[in-house]
């Protein structure tokens, strides 16, 4: 490896492993929890209480702050999991595939989220609870992708073999996610374009973007804390005939 | 990197590879069909199917929206910044529907080129700010 500090490669070599991976989450746990309710609070008391009613929305464009973020964290996750695939299938390491599948549901929920709350703003809004147009398609697509690798995981007996396949799988699925962000770009829809992820500034006023920056990250460290949480399950069940979860079980055994 | 590790990845890049280009292929094709509307230019042109529903969008053209017979009709004109068309819709506007605003508009039309709305939908633009900045950017502009 060059490039890359030594101390970074150590690390990495030692989160794939799965007893360290499973002592680590562990501590880092109550870290993640407190930073997720401080982002959460301060995203949910910025947004719903400081931050002013829209121009022409008044106050029903406050649901952006569950949407918005929501329908990020549904492509980033996704994407993750493309990555995670790609890495479980070159290299083989067991915690890739874990990350992998312990992913679909949570990312699942998200695009669910997405796609009602998109559904609950559209009513009052446009008119309508759902169009076929090009991004609210798209969008259901990624969650069929979704349902797709969790029954395609649960459909096989043999893991190893199931995290295959599903890898194959999620990698395929990335081509939906450039034609999710993009749809509104590339084509009429109905769904406006891109606010805050375009080249030039975002147009949304500064004191409605900080919120929801907030609201984005918090997210994303609910992501990591559900991640592991799963991950660690997941672990347990696969490693159960390993020496070191007889290890861990004989210990809880004798508390 | 081992062998097969190096023929694993390329093998995997080839199948993304593949799975984007069959894809931008099949969007390709299918481009007319995933536009949801089509613009007011297209309709001036002639490219929107006669005597069959389709999808109108635009701007509502500022001054031209009227209630003729003083009912639930509306007529007002939809525009591109190009070419104009004129629409009629009987029935409820969206709270967002306003001059200067986009709307989709699902309907066919008549003999005379008027679109005869059965169904008006409000688009949304991307900007978000407080009512008071929308107030001093006008001024601006005046």
């Amino acid at each position: 490896m060059f490039l890359v500090p030594d101390a970074v490669v150590r690390f990495f070599h030692r989160m794939a492993s799965p007893p360290h991976f499973y002592a680590f989450t562990e501590r880092l746990m109550p870290w993640l929890v407190v930073i997720f309710a401080l982002l959460l609070g301060a995203g949910l008391y910025g947004g719903l209480y400081l931050a002013p009613a829209d121009y022409q929305q008044g106050d029903s464009y406050r649901i952006i702050y569950i949407h918005v973020p929501s329908a990020w964290m549904s492509l980033f996750i996704y994407t993750l999991m493309a990555v995670a695939g790609g890495i479980a299938l070159v290299w083989r390491i067991k915690l890739a595939e874990v990350v992998l599948v312990s992913s679909a549901p949570i990312g699942a929920s998200f695009t669910f989220i997405a796609l009602v709350t998109g559904s609950l703003w559209g009513k009052p809004m446009w008119g309508t609870w759902w169009v076929w147009d090009a991004r609210l398609t798209s969008e259901l697509i990624l969650l069929f992708l979704y349902l797709g690798v969790i029954g395609l995981y649960n459909a096989m007996d043999d893991k190893r073999v199931a995290s295959k396949a599903v890898a194959i799988l999620a990698l395929v699925g990335v081509v939906n996610i450039p034609i999710i962000h993009y749809s509104v770009e590339w084509w009429n829809t109905l769904h406006q374009g891109p606010t805050v992820t375009k080249m030039d500034k975002p147009s949304i006023h500064v004191s409605m973007l900080i919120p929801l920056l907030l609201m984005a990250l918090a997210f994303k460290v609910y992501y990591v804390i559900a991640l592991m949480q799963r991950a660690r399950v997941e672990l347990l069940l696969r490693e159960r005939n390993s020496q070191w979860v007889k290890n861990k079980i004989a210990m809880e055994v004798k508390l | 990197m081992k062998v097969a590790r190096k023929q694993r990845l390329i093998l995997i890049t080839l199948m993304v590879l593949g799975a984007s280009v069959a894809t931008a292929f099949a969007l390709k094709s299918f481009n007319e069909n995933l536009m949801y509307f089509f613009s007011t230019t297209d309709v001036v042109a002639g490219k929107a199917p006669k005597d069959a529903l389709f999808r109108l969008g635009g701007m509502v053209v500022k001054g031209t929206v009227e209630r003729p017979d003083k009912g639930m009709m509306v007529r007002f004109k939809l525009t591109d910044y190009s070419k104009d068309v004129t629409v009629e819709y009987t029935g409820i506007l969206p709270d967002l529907f306003r001059e200067g605003q986009g709307i989709v508009a699902h309907g066919k039309l008549n003999d005379q080129g008027v679109f005869i709305a059965e169904e008006v939908l409000a688009k949304h633009d991307e900007n978000y700010m407080p009512p008071e900045v929308k107030a001093s950017l006008k001024q601006k502009v005046q």
